[in-house]
């Protein structure tokens, strides 16, 4: 899936591999982009998420027990990415 | 001592190897007939960063960034944060098992060293240079805490700015987010990134963050010029390097050649033959196995080995002799791989562990190879650091290499390794990671 040119972007699960405590909840909120592993960790497909899918990749960033995921905003143009206000409870959270 | 202005055109010299390892008399008086006193800089001083750019040197400690581009992005950072001066960090924590090279550089020329890594401060107008060296390290750190003192001693001023620090030994205490994390007051263990060192590393500056090797080169490379580096090498990979080279060779040792040298020469220096080894190890353990016919054919260069799933990594290249079982040894990394890990991300504490008992199952006869991938393509990519990355190129390359022997094993038919364990694996220590 293309990232779509035009204002407000794409989004992309990120996940913080040492934050991750293994719980799985992602995995069964969104496994159109996380599965788990043998052992129980997600495997997190950064394929962009289209608006569609998008009340699932946050309903799956706001249930981790961690807060180990967040979703990224590839902004146009600048490559810069931000994050949403999920990420930036992360940040607080630190 | 009045300090030298810094060369930057370059000085004719002869195209002979040894370079780096041409004066190992580790003694700042002989040093300096050849290399004048490093400057001292406020602001980033962009001829030197310019020169390196046009040597097209590349990090000899595994990753192979062009260090020109790594200078720029920190001196390019300097006026963006005011009051937060850049740091360069001196990365001598060589964790691979089958490497020497930046200990024997640290031990026995620590001043071509430590020259680079000033002029690499004054490249990026950083005031502070932390040299990192492993705390089991003796030798090097005795080497360069001397010389160190020496600087000082004889009134150089840029020296000031130097410190040593003994760092954990633990291999992924080498990535630089362990070491920047650890000099920052935590464990040596690698951090989430971004924001990588050159963002945000020591005490939130700065950071540069280069091997003991590309620092060395770095030296050079201002004091002779970006054309006498080039000499050497390939046009994509300009130099020399160091390699380790171990196992079945009568000159076990570290050598200087030019990268690009075909593999075959590399080891037949050392002497060894291709025609007496089962294999060759390139990169170390944390690098990738080629058989003998591969070995033929490559070169000792990135642009040659990728293609076959390896890498020049760290230079360390080790010979398999003839009577061992490269599904054993290949079994024995991955389980010291393994027990590298940090403990940090759930993949790889339980993934390296099951990678590394599935490979000994496998020498014990279990048809397993099929799991055994899966779990690789599991692994990859999956950690804060490389070491699964790592752990999973050296199983591959094992799996395809040693194919007959692994047929062999899983069917049931032994294993025609008459030699036993031969890679020396480093003991396991309880070390802490403060």
């Amino acid at each position: 899936m293309a990232v779509r040119v035009g204002r407000a972007v794409a989004h992309k699960v990120r996940l913080d591999p040492i934050a991750c405590d293994g719980h799985g909840v992602c995995a069964e909120l969104f496994p159109e982009r996380i599965s788990l592993d043998d052992w129980g960790y997600p495997i997190v497909d950064d394929t962009p998420v289209d608006d569609s899918l998008l009340p699932h990749a946050k309903r799956a960033v706001e249930a981790c027990p961690v807060i180990a995921l967040r979703l990224e905003r590839i902004m146009k143009g600048d490559g810069e990415r931000r994050t949403t206000a999920a990420g930036d409870r992360q940040a607080a959270a630190r | 001592m009045a300090a030298a202005p810094i060369l930057l055109d370059p000085v004719v010299a002869e195209a002979t190897l040894p370079r780096l390892l041409a004066d190992l008399t580790n003694d700042l008086a002989s040093h300096r007939r050849q290399y004048p006193v490093p400057p001292l800089s406020a602001r980033p001083y962009g001829d030197i960063t310019t020169a390196v750019e046009r040597s097209g040197l590349r990090g000899r400690g595994g990753a192979g960034f062009p260090t020109g581009r790594k200078l720029r992005s920190v001196a390019e950072r300097y006026p963006r944060v005011v009051g937060k001066r850049p740091v360069v960090v001196v990365n001598g924590s060589e964790g691979e098992p089958a490497s020497k090279k930046d200990m024997l550089l640290l031990s026995r020329n620590p001043h071509l060293v430590l020259d680079g890594a000033l002029l690499a401060a004054a490249a990026v107008g950083a005031g502070e240079v932390v040299v990192c060296v492993d705390r089991h390290a003796t030798a090097a750190l005795r080497a360069v805490r001397a010389a160190t003192a020496e600087r000082v001693n004889s009134g150089e001023r840029s020296a000031q700015g130097l410190r040593v620090a003994a760092i954990p030994h633990h291999y992924v205490a080498g990535e630089e987010s362990a070491l920047v994390h650890w000099l920052n007051g935590g464990e040596a263990k690698p951090t989430v990134t971004p924001p990588r060192p050159f963002e945000s590393g020591v005490g939130g500056r700065p950071t540069l963050v280069d091997n003991v090797e590309t620092l060395a080169h770095l030296a050079q490379i201002v004091r002779w010029g970006p054309d006498w580096f080039r000499e050497h090498g390939t046009d994509a990979e300009p130099g020399t390097m160091l390699v380790t080279v171990t196992g079945a060779v009568q000159k076990v040792g570290v050598h200087e050649v030019p990268v690009g040298t075909r593999l075959s020469t590399v080891i037949r220096n050392a002497g060894g033959s291709l025609s007496k080894a089962s294999a060759v190890l390139v990169g170390g353990y944390f690098g990738a196995w080629l058989s003998t016919d591969q070995a033929r054919r490559a070169r000792l260069c990135d642009e040659d080995l990728r293609p076959l799933g390896a890498g020049l990594g760290c230079g360390a290249i080790v010979v398999l002799p003839p009577g061992a079982c490269g599904l054993r040894e290949t079994a024995r990394i991955v389980g010291w791989l393994a027990g590298e890990s940090a403990g940090q991300c759930g993949s790889c504490v339980h993934g390296l562990a099951a990678l590394a008992g599935g490979t000994v199952d496998l020498f014990g006869g279990d048809d397993n190879v099929d799991r055994l991938l899966r779990w690789a393509s599991q692994v990859e990519g999956r950690g804060a650091c490389h070491l699964p990355n790592g752990a999973v190129r050296l199983l591959r390359s094992g799996l395809a290499v040693f194919a007959d022997e692994v047929d062999r094993h899983r069917t049931g038919q032994g294993c025609t390794g008459a030699d036993g364990s031969v890679l020396p694996i480093p003991d396991a220590r309880s070390e802490p990671w403060q």
